[in-house]
């Protein structure tokens, strides 16, 4: 593969389409700019700003576009909240589709068929593989990213964090939690 | 077009694995790849709708074996050469054989990284009002399009409820075939688990969709 790859840049950079430079900067970007730190923030800002958890849930792309430390995200960002009758999870079932801006790059097991496939139809199985039960009375609400449209999961803050700081919170707050595949960190335990 | 890439609610595709510790590349060839396909999309070769297309299109069997990235160069290579931007003979061997196709932002270079760091935005004018509001029953029409198409096929023929209206958007059915933007409105529609998967469901379960107008009627 590293051949073929590096067959397709020579040709691309020969015939004067791209600055092969500007490749590694773009490889740069994505490996120090994106990640799921820039949602961490996002969401720690909702546990401890109602009117900001009131704007994110009203409008996510404006509501984020106002905090000048998270990269752009362009539009049609939707924050789903999570509560007690209600868990959101997100998948894409046709290709891919994630908050990058928010998240980072997806992971390979987002991308995936098993992922894809049972999401929809099994996520209370899904979310047992990742070792996250659920009580059965609680609503799942599957998103199915099939548009441009992206979504990221607030979930539930968690007990025991009264009075931290929005720094404190955002250590909580976990990639998975976001997509709505696992749950924050418990205060105090063992990471 | 009814292929693979599909996927929601098929069977036998095992466990969720997820990778403890993942880097963001597993090999240096991953990030070349995803820089192509941001770079060749935004100096004009093909638009998000297109490289979607070209990866769907792959053999089934060859989607289903290949990696992320390897969907991603292959989609890359064919829809190259479909456009007449490279040949296939200089893909072979490596180098520029031909002259140049012209591209229509022109060259990529550094000065163009920030534009594809930023997410596109797909919000166009309407060209006729909304047929749907919240609230509305609406029934996933019963499409099988040959080509490209956002509908997917575990929703059509059932009747869910429209929960929001997102505006007008790039209709990808159209932009992926090089037909045009054709806005269209798109609707988040919810459907109970029951109605997509019968009385064994899992009766808690609620599944939305992001549907585009041209895939919805009254129901």
């Amino acid at each position: 593969m590293e051949l073929r790859v590096r067959a397709l840049e020579t040709v691309l950079s020969e015939k004067g389409y791209v600055d092969l430079a500007a490749l590694d900067a773009i490889v740069q970007a994505y490996e120090t700019r994106i990640g799921p730190h820039n949602g961490a923030r996002v969401v720690a800002k909702a546990w401890s700003d109602p009117a900001f958890r009131r704007a994110l849930l009203e409008d996510a792309t404006k509501a984020v576009s106002t905090l000048g430390h998270v990269d752009r995200v362009g539009d049609h960002l939707v924050a789903v909240e999570n509560t007690p009758e209600r868990h959101n999870m997100v998948v894409c079932t046709l290709c891919s589709c994630y908050p990058w801006e928010m998240l980072g790059l997806p992971p390979v097991w987002y991308k995936a068929a098993p992922y894809r496939s049972r999401a929809v139809r099994d996520p209370r199985g899904v979310l047992k593989d990742f070792g996250v039960s659920l009580p059965k009375d609680i609503e799942i609400r599957v998103w199915d990213s099939t548009a441009e449209t992206r979504f990221l999961v607030l979930p539930m803050r968690p007990e025991g964090t009264d009075g931290w700081s929005e720094e404190q919170l955002a250590e909580l707050v976990t990639r998975d939690s976001m997509i709505g595949t696992g749950f924050p960190k418990t205060p105090g335990a063992p990471s | 077009m009814n292929g693979v890439h599909d996927m929601g609610g098929m069977d036998g595709f095992g466990k969720v694995e997820a990778e403890p510790n993942e880097p963001m590349f597993h090999t240096r060839w991953e990030g070349r790849v995803l820089a192509m396909v941001r770079a060749m999309g935004a100096a004009g070769a093909f638009n998000i709708d297109t490289s979607r297309f070209f990866r769907e299109s792959l053999p089934p069997h060859v989607y289903l074996s290949s990696s992320y990235y390897k969907k991603w160069l292959l989609g890359l290579e064919d829809m190259l050469i479909a456009r007449g931007y490279v040949g296939k003979k200089e893909i072979a061997e490596g180098h520029a054989r031909e002259p140049a196709k012209p591209l229509r932002r022109g060259r990529f270079t550094v000065n163009d990284v920030e534009r594809v760091m930023a997410r596109g935005k797909f919000g166009r004018d309407a060209q006729a009002p909304a047929k749907f509001k919240a609230g509305d029953r609406v029934r996933a029409r019963n499409l099988h399009p040959l080509t490209h198409t956002r509908l997917p096929r575990y929703v059509r023929g059932h009747v869910g409820v429209v929960e929001r209206n997102h505006g007008a958007q790039v209709f990808p059915d159209s932009a992926a075939i090089g037909a045009g933007e054709n806005p269209q409105w798109l609707y988040t529609v919810v459907f109970n688990g029951a109605e997509l998967w019968g009385p064994d469901s899992d009766p808690a379960l609620k599944i939305s969709v992001d549907a585009f107008e041209p895939y919805l009627e009254k129901a």
